[in-house]
């Protein structure tokens, strides 16, 4: 049996199980009289990694900002780990103690050095003693192979290495399920790979994933399932294997062609 | 073709680091680069040195060799020399420093002032001792105590209500909210509750409060009236109190002004773009007359502290827009990886935007300082003998008619120390706060 198919039992028996981290109905979202989200409709399983790819503006990194409620979506309804996000403060907290989110531009705190970053939330928001963040802190750090660094601040860092602090500043806070918004976009091209390789360990460990990225690699060797978007709707979703061999819509054959012929 | 070479190339070691090359000739090779590398910049430097030297040749006798210390007119100091009258500065130097204030008292404000460095010193260096910051918190109360003294119970009452409005805001939101009150609503009606249950206390409480402890244990300094401080302390104390008051106030007004909520945001802008709008002049001449008008006929409201409030609502104006310029300066990821990370509000304000966006409006922040401490002169407008207020009477003065650069000149160094430290401070901080390159 090939990883691939491995991967595939593995998606049918977390689909079978019904054990929902993030639901999503018939949400819609216009940015002013843009309708930037058009009825989509999404059911993400524990332990599920899904990467999300599609044209610039087709709306994928506002689909997973909606999720932690970054963006509010107008119209349908997100449960997350079954807490519903309405406007109530309360429920957006909760969603946001449970999902983690990495960023583009990493998003680091510059005036805070790197162990800082990574134990201001688990201290002021979950409340935890300073040596237990910052011991779980240096365990993520470790994690992530940039120990040694936990002392400077970002500002002295490369890229790669802002990014993965930027992962183990979110894995502090312990959340269920991790956001990714094109995690690699800003990188050079040799520090893509130490990142990649952060997030495949971290596939491995079986956390909840969202991945917006064009990153076809990293979807054919960790996603369970892959979604293309484009005009702010979901197009194709399929497990990796089939949208990479055999896309059915056209325009997701089209958008194939063009990132895998360079 | 021949001659043409192959460009192909490949390193056949990697080449080690060297030190830069030094730099030659020191201090005579410094000048012949930076004072005398060409035709142009050689005639600037010997006009510029020429310049100089031509102001010292003026300014050293007359002030340092000619000057006259000891004499009791402007006509004994010509008689001893024709230098810098500075007996003028000599004679009247404690009335410069203290206005009218008692002789016999004058250790109080002296003691409120070096005690004042105490109290600043753990605001401005993080090494300081942190519990020192309780007393920078009391200190405010301990120095008006001191300088305008009367019994220690006034003070402390005032101290009360604020205790009182700050009791409302901080425990009574999630009293409200219970009661199935919206949280943005609650937060609104506890503001409202504090300012008004402070109010009510310092209108009707404060006094009856002052005298029953004073019947219980009675402490008190010999009261100073407002009308016996001047000179240098007054500046000082308006100055002092403008800087204290105004970033606090224009951080709140900065944030208020972005908020969602419209009561909070036109409540703000309302206020920044009033006080901004008017001269500092008028506003000094609303709290010296017209003032009286609205208050409750009979009402004693002490001239400085009205003066004080208008300087601290004047400078709270114009912090309040050099911080949100910082504000604006932050990149939008700031505020989102806060969020995301499920900080609210007032913490991703207190621990990722304002330190951030304060050390950007540093050197605004300062400038604003600056501009309040100098403005505080024009209070003489008002009848206020600030060291300028001092001058009229001096100069109007027999024996010393005349003299004017001694004057002008002790009063502008005392500004420039001051100033000058500001500025120097906040050149520090900047360094200081520079963590790496971003």
């Amino acid at each position: 049996m090939t990883a691939a198919t491995e991967r595939d039992e593995e998606r049918r028996a977390m689909t079978a199980s019904g054990e929902v981290a993030i639901e999503i109905a018939g949400m819609n979202k216009w940015f002013g009289d843009f309708h930037v989200l058009r009825d989509i409709n999404l059911t993400v399983y524990r332990g599920e990694r899904i990467v999300v790819c599609g044209p610039s503006g087709s709306g994928k990194s506002t689909l997973i900002r909606c999720i932690n409620a970054l963006e509010n979506h107008q119209a349908g309804r997100i449960v997350v780990e079954g807490t519903e996000l309405s406007s109530d403060i309360k429920n957006i907290d909760r969603i946001r103690s449970e999902v983690g989110m990495c960023f583009q531009h990493f998003n680091l705190f510059p005036h805070l050095s790197v162990i800082e970053n990574c134990t201001l939330a688990p201290i002021w928001v979950r409340r935890e003693p300073k040596k237990e963040a910052e011991d779980r802190a240096r365990y993520f750090l470790e994690r992530v192979k940039i120990g040694d660094q936990a002392l400077k601040y970002p500002g002295q860092l490369s890229g790669g290495q802002q990014q993965r602090v930027a992962i183990a500043r979110s894995l502090c806070m312990q959340p269920r399920i991790m956001l990714f918004d094109e995690p690699t976009s800003a990188l050079d091209p040799e520090m893509i790979k130490e990142v990649l390789d952060v997030m495949v360990d971290l596939a491995e460990s079986g956390m909840t994933m969202l991945v917006v990225s064009h990153e076809m690699g990293f979807a054919r060797q960790v996603a369970h399932r892959i979604i293309f978007m484009d005009e702010g709707q979901i197009v194709e979703q399929n497990e990796p294997e089939a949208f990479f061999n055999n896309p059915q819509s056209e325009r997701t054959k089209l958008f194939l062609s063009q990132i895998l012929s360079h | 073709m021949a001659g043409e070479k192959s460009v192909a190339f490949v390193a056949e070691q990697q080449i080690p680091p060297s030190p830069p090359p030094v730099r030659t000739g020191g201090a005579l090779g410094w000048a012949r680069d930076n004072l005398f590398s060409g035709v142009f910049n050689s005639v600037a430097t010997l006009l510029s040195l020429a310049f100089v030297a031509y102001i010292l040749a003026m300014v050293v006798p007359w002030l340092f060799i000619d000057s006259v210390w000891n004499a009791s007119s402007l006509q004994g100091c010509r008689e001893v020399d024709d230098g810098a009258c500075l007996a003028v500065i000599n004679e009247r130097f404690l009335q410069f420093v203290f206005g009218f204030y008692p002789e016999e008292l004058r250790w109080r404000p002296i003691l409120a002032f070096v005690l004042l460095f105490v109290a600043i010193w753990p605001a401005l260096f993080s090494s300081a001792p942190r519990k020192l910051l309780i007393f920078s918190a009391l200190y405010p109360l301990l120095a008006y105590w001191l300088i305008w003294g009367g019994s220690l119970w006034g003070p402390v009452g005032a101290v009360v209500g604020i205790a009182i409005g700050w009791a409302c805001i901080r425990f009574l939101p999630p009293l409200l909210a219970r009661g199935r009150l919206d949280e943005g609503l609650a937060f609104l009606a506890a503001v409202g509750a504090g300012i008004l249950g402070a109010a009510l206390w310092w209108l009707f409480c404060v006094i009856a409060f002052e005298e029953a402890l004073s019947t219980v244990l009675a402490i008190s300094l010999e009261p100073v009236e407002s009308a016996r401080l001047g000179g240098f302390l007054l500046s000082t104390i308006i100055g002092v109190s403008g800087i204290a008051g105004s970033l606090p106030i224009g951080i709140v007004l900065a944030l208020g002004r972005q908020s969602n909520l419209i009561l909070i945001k036109g409540v703000c802008v309302g206020f920044i773009e009033f006080i901004r709008g008017v001269p500092l002049i008028t506003l000094l001449f609303v709290a010296w007359l017209l003032l009286s008008y609205f208050l409750p006929p009979g009402t004693e409201f002490d001239l400085i502290l009205r003066v004080v409030i208008m300087v601290t609502a004047f400078a709270s104006a114009y912090m309040a827009e050099v911080i949100r310029g910082g504000l604006a300066g932050l990149p939008r990821g700031q505020y989102e990886a806060a969020d995301s990370l499920g900080l609210d509000y007032w913490k991703s304000m207190r621990l990722i935007v304002l330190p951030q966006a304060l050390k950007i409006s540093i050197p605004g922040i300062v400038n604003t300082f600056i501009g309040l401490f100098k403005d505080t002169t024009l209070v003489i407008i008002i009848g206020l003998l600030d060291p300028v207020g001092l001058l009229q009477p001096i100069r109007a003065d027999q024996n010393w008619n005349g003299i004017v650069w001694e004057l002008y000149g002790f009063i502008a160094l005392f500004f420039f120390i001051f100033c000058f430290a500001m500025s120097r401070y906040s050149m520090y901080l900047e360094r200081n706060l520079d963590v790496g390159h971003r």
